[in-house]
């Protein structure tokens, strides 16, 4: 996938002595889609305003292509961004919105309006060059505010939330546009969400942060299988997470039960954090199961049932499944090898301070 | 149905207070002592004396105006970039000052203005030439500006403050330096405010007669001190009202202004 | 390097505020040094006395001119007060064009020229056969007045959603009801603030005053200018300084002490 384009080095940033980034380490590559996921709060936007220029950290430096950008003003960097309520210009026409950046740079005419016609075919919105702002709906206006930013051939777009106004439907016809988006103009994308099924369905790369920390990075499918500690797991979907211990390499030990695993490299009756999602277990009869519960709690879903089984340790597990398991219902749980995700426990204070907010 | 009634006493206030004395500037304009039509206090503008103060109230009103303009743009600009926090801050630092009395603030110009005044004092210490202009255009410009200055800040301040800071960061983000954001995006935003503020420094200062009595010694005659000796000395309310009316060709002008720049009204002082 | 460029900026910004802020207060300062000054001079400092303090509250002329300005602010903006604040609630829930209409009429006092509304006012009252005097200042402040009121609750009407209202109504609250318990509570901060600026107004009028008031009856500003020619009594000075003080420390306290305005620009 291409080398390095951004680089942050050992960014820190506080905001009236409150740490908001903690020595962040980033890099992008070229041509990816990079989504930095977290709860509000966590340092995702500071860090895209970092890249963006319109705040400058307090250490660490900004790479890009390889120089040093860290002191270049927003306006001359390589970069732009689309605005979290997309910030167009009121007192402009549609068509006057998208030829700023290219006015500014002293683009030819012909240039300015051949860029503007093409930059409406791509996000669909044709013949709306003499169109005001007002007259547009949320959506309208959130692809001019990228149509305004791509017209200047930016190696990189940054993304701040732009989807976060929209409803739902809307929502998730803007993911497909945008993946659509990013494979035509071949351009690396960095986008900031705290909706975590945005960044499973559009990122090539997911960096999930928490408490001005990055917790881990990797793609969607590491990101949602292999969650590296608990506020991942919790935090990327849902998730039961309980504690356990490692008796050797492939083998855990949950409320008693032993259970099969593949994971290994945990060294032997250590305790960890063990995940399963909802999805992964599997009820079965009582007698076949390697713990026992009764199932609490059965709501429809609509594609499944969502169950809690509680076992003798009173443990409340969540279940998804497409079978029905009546409340009362004496159940048997079952979960594959592979299904189950070792964690290593919180080592360090400073991944103590970022573990899950309950 | 019943809340429409409530506005039943503003109206006839308004109608009583405001629509009948106008009308009846009118009346008293286009008439002569004996009640019957003329045009002839109208044109009276047109003497040279009438002349020469309806050209000096515009000269120097409208370099106050800009004067006021120039200084507070940049203040605005930089209130807004601090954020005061509370917009009541703001406001409350230059409305301040109106509790001590205008004649008052006004006359004290004349002490710090004076030949052995205040402000001669600190240049002479400091080596530097000294300064005579009371009693001159300088002085009762200096005045215009001190009173009406903060009618200039606060409209452009507030519509300073609606502009999102994301709508600046996103003219930077597309290359624009500070110059081209001003001219391209504050300056344009902007406007209402600007006007506003336009016509309440300008209205009150071609009008004035006071600053200029205080500052301006009494040879220098502003239009308003013409219609104000004609009320008060001359007695001759017709001529006064005709001269009042060529003053509000300019107050409605600047109304037209406002309706056309202002529309949602984003641009008042309070 | 970044860091010493914005010192620098920001130094010279704080340099443009207060060179600002001393053109100002410049005058206000003056006038308080006066009032202390022993000598009768506006130019020359002959020592530190207090008394023309005490000579204030001696000058009858002095003390009635107080009494009448005061008096006018207060009921001016009271009156304002309450029919601007009708009027706003009424202009409100009108429809467009007679809003519009409205608003229009509104705006004349505040656009129009002092020297054109006093003159006016003054033709009326002569006109409608009332005599200048004290009623006359009182209307013409009043009919000045009602704008800012308007202006100033206005906002706060249409940040109030219709919603509350109709849920009180819904609750069983009759319309009158309603509104004291549910809106008027909201819109309270915008009628507190147009009768302040309208007491404010009132207060610092001069040329409106000066066409309307009848010869036998001054307020401060028309004393004070009629004192100009012959020279202003110090104790003006201290009448005033005590005015300005007053106002600042009330609204210091009222201002900056229990509940932090917390509107953000």
């Amino acid at each position: 996938m291409g080398q390095p384009l951004i680089d942050l080095v050992n960014i820190s940033k506080s905001f009236d002595g409150t740490l908001v980034l903690d020595d962040l380490n980033l890099s992008v590559k070229e041509n990816t889609f990079v989504t930095l996921l977290g709860p509000s709060g966590c340092g995702k936007t500071t860090t895209l305003r970092i890249i963006g220029g319109f705040e400058h950290a307090d250490t660490g430096k900004v790479v890009f292509d390889g120089q040093d950008i860290s002191n270049l003003p927003p306006n001359k960097r390589q970069l732009n961004t689309v605005f979290q309520k997309y910030a167009l210009f009121t007192h402009m026409n549609i068509e006057e919105n998208i030829a700023f950046g290219l006015k500014i740079k002293n683009k030819p005419k012909a240039y300015i309006n051949d860029k503007i016609k093409y930059a409406l075919k791509l996000v669909n919105l044709d013949g709306f060059e003499k169109r005001s702002v007002d007259s547009l709906s949320g959506g309208q206006q959130q692809r001019i505010a990228i149509a305004r930013a791509i017209v200047n051939e930016p190696r990189v777009l940054l993304l701040d939330e732009p989807l976060g106004a929209l409803d739902l439907k809307l929502r998730q016809d803007m993911q497909y546009e945008l993946i659509r988006l990013k494979n035509e103009l071949g351009i690396t994308f960095i986008y900031v969400t705290h909706d975590q099924e945005e960044a499973l369905t559009m990122s090539d790369t997911i960096v999930v942060m928490n408490q001005g920390y990055i917790q881990q990075t990797g793609t969607p499918e590491q990101i949602y299988n292999e969650p590296e500690n608990a506020f991942v797991a919790d935090f990327i979907g849902e998730s039961n997470i309980v504690p356990g211990i490692m008796i050797r390499d492939e083998l855990v030990e949950i409320f008693g039960s032993r259970f099969a695993c593949v994971d290994k490299g945990f060294g032997s009756n250590r305790p960890v954090d063990v995940v399963i999602r909802p999805e992964d277990i599997d009820l079965v009869k009582p007698e076949d199961g390697t713990l026992e519960g009764v199932c609490t709690h059965l709501i429809f879903k609509g594609v499944h049932y969502e169950m809690e089984v509680t076992t003798p340790d009173g443990f409340e597990w969540l279940v998804h499944s497409t079978d029905m398991c009546p409340v009362g219902t004496k159940v048997g749980i079952h979960v594959d090898p592979f299904d189950i995700q070792i964690m290593n426990k919180p080592a360090s204070e400073d991944e103590e301070a970022v573990g899950v907010n309950e | 149905m019943s809340k429409k009634l409530l506005s039943g006493p503003y109206i006839a206030w308004m109608i009583g207070f405001t629509i009948i004395p106008l009308a009846l500037i009118v009346f008293y304009g286009l008439t002569d002592r004996s009640g019957a039509f003329t045009l002839d206090n109208v044109l009276a503008i047109a003497t040279p004396e009438h002349r020469k103060a309806l050209w000096l109230s515009l000269v120097l009103s409208f370099l106050s105006t800009i004067v006021c303009l120039v200084l507070a743009y940049p203040l605005a600009m930089i209130l807004r970039k601090r954020n005061m926090g509370r917009g009541s801050f703001v406001v409350f630092i230059f409305i301040l000052p109106m509790w001590m009395n205008f004649l008052l603030r006004t006359m004290a110009w004349q002490t710090l203005l004076e030949k052995n005044g205040v402000i001669n004092g600190i240049l002479s210490f400091l080596h530097l030439p000294t300064q005579s202009i009371i009693n001159t255009w300088g002085a009762i410009i200096l005045g215009m500006v001190y009173n009406f200055l903060p009618f200039m800040i606060l409209p452009i301040y507030n519509v300073l403050c609606k502009i999102d800071d994301n709508t600046i960061n996103a003219a930077k983000d597309l290359g624009a330096n500070f110059f081209q954001v001003l001219v391209h995006i504050w300056f344009p935003l902007s406007v209402p405010g600007v006007i506003s503020g336009i016509t309440m420094v300008f209205v009150p200062a071609l009008t004035t007669f006071v600053i200029s009595n205080l500052l301006g010694g009494s040879k220098i005659l502003l239009i308003g001190n013409v219609i104000e000796q004609e009320f008060t000395r001359g007695s001759n309310w017709n001529l006064g009202s005709g001269l009042s009316l060529v003053l509000m060709i300019f107050i409605l002008i600047s109304m037209a202004l406002i309706a056309k720049y202002d529309k949602n009204g984003e641009g008042t002082a309070f | 390097m970044k860091k010493r460029k914005e010192n620098i900026l920001k130094f010279v910004e704080n340099f443009y505020l207060v060179i600002i802020l001393i053109f100002l207060y410049a005058p206000i300062v003056t006038m308080m040094v006066l009032s202390f000054n022993n000598s009768k001079s506006r130019t020359q400092w002959g020592g530190f006395t207090l008394k023309w303090y005490a000579e204030m509250f001696e000058a009858s002329t002095v003390m009635d001119a107080l009494t009448n300005t005061l008096i006018i602010a207060f009921a001016s903006a009271l009156i304002a007060a309450i029919i601007g604040t009708a009027a706003a609630i009424a202009i409100n829930s009108m429809r467009r064009v007679p809003k519009m209409i409205v608003m229009g009429i509104t705006n004349i006092p505040m656009l129009n020229a002092d020297i054109v509304t006093g003159i006016s006012l003054m033709l009326a009252f002569i006109a409608f056969g009332i005599s200048l005097g004290f009623r006359t200042i009182l209307i013409a402040h009043i009919t000045f007045n009602i704008p800012y009121v308007i202006l100033s609750v206005m906002p706060k009407l249409k940040q109030t959603s219709k919603s509350t209202y109709e849920a009180a109504m819904d609750l069983g609250a009759s319309p009158v009801y309603a509104f004291f318990k549910v809106v008027f509570p909201d819109i309270l901060p915008g009628v507190l603030s147009g009768f302040l600026l309208a007491f404010t107004m009132s207060l610092d009028d001069f040329i409106i005053t000066h066409f309307t008031r009848g010869a036998g009856i001054n307020t401060l500003s028309t004393l004070i200018y009629s004192e100009v020619r012959r020279g202003i009594r110090p104790s003006m000075y201290a009448l005033s300084s005590i005015i300005f003080s007053a106002v600042l420390v009330l609204l210091l306290i009222t201002n900056f002490a229990p509940n932090f305005k917390k509107e953000k620009c």
